[in-house]
């Protein structure tokens, strides 16, 4: 691989990681705060693409070290030593660069979806050690607004007492549970989708029922002092009584 | 051990004049046959003219590639492999950034004062330097191979290459998050830390040999101008340390795929085998420094014990790093250093679990 080949490829991957950092694509695959630092390296990634290609195509330094870099560029090079960066062993290590095509390719033509149904049955319920020993009141409003992490651990760690008789609103995704009932789960991350983990709610009552795994739904209802079991980690997995259910698109932030 | 030039007796000068006793690889010309891998591509068709016929045809078919992922684990493998990647990026680009100033800006006189003389004491000075920078493992590969090209002696490089990632603030408040009930956690990771790479340091000082770290000659950081130079290292670290790191995500988003979570339930019930499993985790998830720690949190059939031993392994061992460094210092340098670090950090933090826990 020589520097021009290299310099594309930097173009590539900064350019990809810039794009996917300035549409909502990242969000898919790490946490929100990330977002400036994605920027930043991409534009390092860029302008280093730029710098060796304005240095590859400029007249060489007075003291040029390899005189088979020469200006001239591509095909035209009579010696063959295209690819040679001049330096004894390092015509062998660069070609492990031609790897970083796959995440460019990952990023631009395939931009896989956020971590499903199959990730969620892969791991147990993140649930399974006390976070907080308080939980303050729900918010204003009817339903009231609440993430699928923090409904599942006032029901789980408070047995339901700040939940009360409230109707609670949360969006997640259809999964299949160990019963082969369909449940509700969201993925969380601490840093990127390799440590996703999932959230589960049991559902009973109005159970959304006839949708493919991976459908997101809204779901509004209250709290249900039936517990399951994770038997991926047998962790106790708490159960929500549907009243209503309907189908939402993919929201923009996927993970709790 | 008369190979051994890092071990300087006191007083003796320090041999540092070529990159601390590393060899650096210094290669005769290439001989006229060096070329033939090559040759059967033709002389006209260079790498450029390859990666455009290749990024064409991948846009040709991009509909059945897309078909091909359909399958929920291929997904799943694909959206892991990509999100490593993702996070990577900033902290590649940090660490490759700070590790081209380090190769070009930074004068060999500077390590010669900053580090104690003596290699023994330079090991805890440089593990202590590993507190103070934020980053996680893919920058610091390239950053320790910079220092042992800048003259720094080798067994502080790779005390801090061991120690920067664990034990920076960063990492230390992620664990005080993700263990609210067991601060007791975040001192014994700190710790074992700590001295597992203290440990690995001075090893190499009694054990190491410098010819198995193989380094190529980088005749572009010496070059007259300051800028080209810098550029030229940024563009190598990246292409180079990046692509191994391809490399090792590949290989943790296939554990993450294939390997079911359910199979650690029936390890967790006996206290050597969970600990045993749980440091094999650690190697094959590869996760970032920053995340383990909720990992390991949401570990919980696991003992503390055993969920400490992977929070020390992790950041030193694993499947990125082994092949980053692989790549940045030679194999037959990784192929000693992984498992032995691996042994070490086990070790130790068995010995803390025991302690502090």
């Amino acid at each position: 691989m020589n520097r021009q080949a290299q310099a594309v490829i930097l173009l590539l991957l900064g350019g990809a990681v810039i794009r996917a950092s300035v549409t909502d694509l990242y969000l898919r695959y790490v946490k929100e705060g990330l977002r400036p630092f994605l920027i930043a390296a991409g534009l390092l990634l860029v302008a280093a693409a730029i710098m060796t290609l304005w240095y590859e195509l400029r007249p060489p330094a007075p003291r040029a070290l390899a005189p088979a870099d020469g200006p001239t560029v591509g095909p035209d090079r009579p010696d063959g030593h295209d690819g040679h960066d001049g330096h004894g062993r390092a015509h062998h290590e660069p070609r492990v660069g031609w790897l970083l095509i796959l995440p460019v390719l990952g990023l631009l033509l395939v931009a896989p979806p956020a971590l499903g149904s199959y990730a969620a049955g892969q791991a147990g319920t993140a649930l399974s050690s006390q976070q907080q020993s308080d939980y303050p009141p729900l918010p204003e409003g009817d339903p009231v607004q609440v993430s699928v992490l923090d409904y599942a651990s006032r029901a789980l760690f408070d047995r339901g007492t700040s939940i009360g008789d409230r109707r609670v609103q949360l969006t997640g995704f259809i999964a299949t549970g160990a019963d082969g009932q369909p449940i509700l789960a969201r993925m969380v991350l601490s840093c990127c989708a390799a440590d996703g983990r999932p959230v589960k709610l049991g559902l009973t009552g109005d159970v959304p029922a006839g949708l493919p795994d991976d459908s997101w739904v809204e779901v509004t209802g209250r709290y249900s002092d039936r517990l399951g079991r994770d038997p991926v980690n047998d962790a106790e997995i708490p159960y929500l009584e549907v009243e209503s259910w309907r189908q939402v698109p993919v929201p923009k932030r996927p993970y709790d | 051990m008369t190979t051994d030039t890092d071990r300087a007796v006191p007083g003796e000068p320090e041999p540092r004049s070529s990159a601390g006793g590393v060899d650096i690889e210094t290669r005769p010309p290439e001989p006229a046959g060096g070329e033939s891998p090559r040759r059967w591509l033709g002389d006209r068709i260079g790498s450029v003219e390859v990666l455009a016929a290749l990024l064409i045809i991948l846009i040709i078919f991009r509909e059945p590639i897309a078909a091909a992922l359909d399958d929920p684990r291929i997904q799943t493998w694909t959206t892991v492999f990509v999100s490593i990647m993702v996070q990577a990026v900033p902290f590649l680009a940090f660490g490759v950034l700070l590790s081209a100033v380090i190769a070009v800006f930074v004068p060999r006189s500077f390590w010669a004062k900053a580090l104690p003389r003596h290699p023994a004491l330079a090991v805890p000075a440089a593990s202590a330097a590993g507190v103070v920078l934020p980053g996680c493992e893919c920058g610091s590969v390239p950053i320790a191979g910079s220092l042992i090209r800048r003259g720094v002696t080798p067994a502080a490089a790779l005390a801090f290459l061991l120690a920067a990632p664990a034990v920076n603030p960063i990492v230390l408040t992620a664990t005080a998050v993700a263990f609210p009930n067991n601060p007791e956690m975040v001192l014994a990771r700190g710790v074992a830390s700590l001295i597992v790479a203290m440990i690995m340091g001075w090893l190499w000082l009694r054990l190491g040999r410098t010819e198995w770290i193989r380094m190529p000659r980088r005749p572009e950081l010496d070059d007259a101008s300051r800028g080209r130079a810098f550029w030229a290292a940024v563009r190598h670290d990246v292409t180079h340390a990046g692509g191994f790191l391809v490399l090792g995500a590949m290989a943790a988003a296939s554990i993450n795929v294939l390997v079911p979570e359910r199979w650690l339930q029936t390890l967790a019930d006996n206290a050597w085998l969970s600990i045993l499993a749980l440091a094999l985790l650690a190697v094959l998830l590869s996760l970032c420094s920053e995340a383990d720690a909720f990992v390991a949190a949401s570990l919980s059939q696991f003992s503390l014990t055993s969920r400490l031993v992977f929070l020390v392994v992790g950041p030193m061992v694993d499947l990125k790093l082994i092949s980053m460094q692989a790549g940045v210092f030679g194999r037959r340098f990784a192929f000693r250093f992984a498992p032995t670090t691996f042994a070490v950090a086990v070790l130790v933090a068995v010995g803390a679990g025991a302690v502090l826990l």
